[in-house]
């Protein structure tokens, strides 16, 4: 298993502790890339003229392609029988993994394009690529992941896997007996509050979106650690 | 149900601190990572400003439509500013309008606004490479927002201009793309690309240079060619472009413009705000305030001892005493980060904001009960 994270942020590594991990950045991957197509030299002339800020700046999605095109060599060098990638938000995912069919639409030749092809090819393959949207028991978040599930369907053709629903709180409710302390009581009342919140809103997901649904239950911290994930994952099993 | 925010040793901002900080204000940019209430905190502020007498535009450039959400507008957002209807008090000439960024509609209308004839005009807005930036791909929709905030700056229509930028990492691109677009104009290869049309060589020829050459090799010789012809078409535009380019960093670094940071009290979101904190620093600019959304509230000490019977209860409050305590403890670093500017708490409430209500109660969170005579 190795996890994947799309822009150098540290909170990923320290949340899958022991676990592979890998920061992935865009580039890093044209670079990488360019060096991998003998182009090194080229890469560090590129570089230093900042010509390649102007090439991602004239062709834009390259950036895109490239870090596609790095975890789709990752998932083919068979060294990982999971990769798990921390993806871009909700809008920014459709842009993100659209990158490919718009490249295929303006670059009609030359190793980009035979790269847009494998990529598209992984993302259309429901045995290679699945993508987990995950979201929160709340009205925006749940609208937003309706959305963006009905834009990756439609527009990138990616197999959707479960939906991850986060922080979840159902608990059933405190009862507040007449004469109740006052500070218990609106304590009490906040958080039956925010259950009944999180009750409708799943029965609003699973009423828009017919795929399954894994819960994660509401930690109470203010910051997951490593451990945290860890209990939350021997739930599932 | 009281919703109280706690009294917090990492700083809370009195009610009337958010105002002053926006005080004189004509574009308010809300930045901070995704689902933190971000595009609320717009709405929110939008929605004082004129209530103290000021027309307003609210523009979102997040491609979700959280904007539409939060105002309730169920028909969504388009890229000419909406009027909404506000409960103002009488005489009072506050206006609020919200938009959201349609990138290709703008970067149309740029092209014709700056193309010295309609002819050039349709050129560039035919081809193929310019329909590919001009779409939906990273990179323009930034420069697109840039230049809209510019052209609402300069609308009569409007005093003021908040601004909702998407998620960090790109909203950090929103601040640097007009400089990446002045850069690129700039740039010795645009230079090379725009020198043959003088010297009246073919594009072929220029192709064959070696380091487009190069180039070629790496993004393809269509789009090479493509790319060419774009920047043919778009000779004798470019100061157009690099004059509005230039506008936007100078409006961006002027004391009109006010940087409000928006975070909720989890530590990936704060990692987050503290990046986008540092990178403003490194830009020279400050923040004006810094908004925390969805704190867990405070309720206030019992007065009753814990039996069998009120167990359940305690136990209840004391996880909720818990969590807003390692909240605060988790913000204390972003809030040195910011300091001087007030830090404003807005409590987790009973149920998401989907109306104008919903807004106004966070106003009067944010800003106290009533504003003063606009």
């Amino acid at each position: 298993m190795l996890a994947v994270d799309l822009d150098g942020k540290p909170t990923l590594g320290t949340l899958v502790g022991d676990l592979p991990h890998l920061s992935l950045t865009a580039p890093d991957a044209l670079a990488e890339y360019l060096e991998t197509h003998g182009l090194r030299r080229v890469a560090k002339r590129l570089a230093a003229s900042g010509i390649i800020d102007v090439v991602s700046t004239a062709a834009p999605g390259i950036d895109d392609i490239v870090v596609l095109g790095k975890l789709k060599q990752l998932e083919r060098s068979g060294d990982h029988d999971l990769i798990v990638v921390d993806g871009p938000a909700a809008g920014h995912a459709i842009t993100f993994l659209l990158a490919a069919r718009g490249l295929l639409d303006t670059v009609r030749g030359g190793p980009i394009r035979t790269q847009a092809l494998d990529v598209l090819e992984m993302l259309g393959d429901p045995a290679r690529c699945q993508v987990v949207l995950v979201t929160l028991p709340e009205t925006t978040p749940v609208n937003e992941l309706v959305e963006t599930a009905y834009a990756l369907e439609e527009r990138v053709g990616v197999q959707l896997g479960p939906v991850v629903v986060n922080g979840v709180d159902t608990g059933d409710d405190l009862a507040i007996p007449a004469g109740t302390d006052p500070a218990l009581a609106a304590a009490a009342a906040f958080r039956n509050s925010r259950r009944d919140v999180h009750r409708r809103e799943l029965e609003r997901l699973t009423d828009a979106l017919a795929l399954d649904q894994i819960l994660l239950p509401h930690v109470v911290t203010a910051g997951l650690t490593a451990d945290d994930v860890a209990r939350l994952a021997a739930g599932l099993a | 149900m009281s919703t109280t925010a706690p009294d917090s040793p990492t700083g809370r901002a009195d009610l009337g601190d958010l105002a002053a900080a926006l005080a004189g204000a004509q574009v308010v940019v809300c930045c901070g990572s995704g689902g933190v209430g971000k595009t609320t905190t717009a709405a929110v502020l939008g929605l004082e400003l004129a209530r103290r007498g000021q027309r307003v535009v609210v523009v979102t450039i997040d491609p979700a439509k959280r904007l539409a959400d939060a105002l309730g507008l169920t028909g969504g957002l388009t890229n000419e500013p909406a009027r909404l209807d506000l409960d103002l008090p009488p005489g009072s000439r506050g206006e609020l309008w919200a938009t959201m960024l349609d990138t290709a509609a703008t970067f149309d209308g740029l092209v014709r606004a700056n193309a010295p004839t309609a002819e050039q005009a349709e050129r560039i807005l035919s081809n193929r490479f310019y329909r590919n930036i001009a779409g939906a791909l990273s990179g323009t929709q930034e420069y697109m927002a840039a230049e809209r905030l510019h052209a609402l700056h300069r609308d009569d229509r409007f005093d003021v201009v908040v601004v909702d930028t998407p998620p960090t990492r790109n909203a950090l691109d929103f601040l640097e793309a007009p400089g990446t677009l002045a850069r690129f104009l700039d740039h010795p290869l645009f230079k090379l690309l725009m020198m043959p049309t003088r010297r009246g060589m073919k594009v072929l020829n220029v192709a064959a240079q070696p380091v487009l050459r190069t180039i070629g090799k790496v993004v393809g010789g269509d789009v090479l060619a493509d790319a060419i012809a774009f920047f043919q078409a778009f000779d004798g535009m470019e100061t157009g472009f690099r004059d509005r380019a230039d506008a936007v960093m100078t409006l961006l670094r002027s004391d009109v413009t006010r940087f409000v940071l928006v975070a909720a009290p989890q530590r990936d979101t704060i990692d987050e705000a503290r990046y986008f904190a540092s990178r403003l620093a490194s830009s020279s600019l400050s923040v004006a305030a810094l908004v925390v959304n969805r704190s867990t509230p405070t309720f206030g000490t019992p007065t009753v001892a814990r039996t069998r019977a009120n167990a359940a209860l305690w136990a209840n409050l004391d996880e909720l005493v818990a969590t807003s305590e390692a909240e605060h403890a988790q913000l204390g670093d972003l809030v040195r980060d910011v300091d001087p500017a007030p830090v404003c708490w807005v409590p987790m409430l009973s149920s998401d904001v989907h109306d104008q209500s919903g807004l106004d109660e966070i106003r009067r969170l944010l800003f106290g009960p009533e504003p003063g005579n606009g």
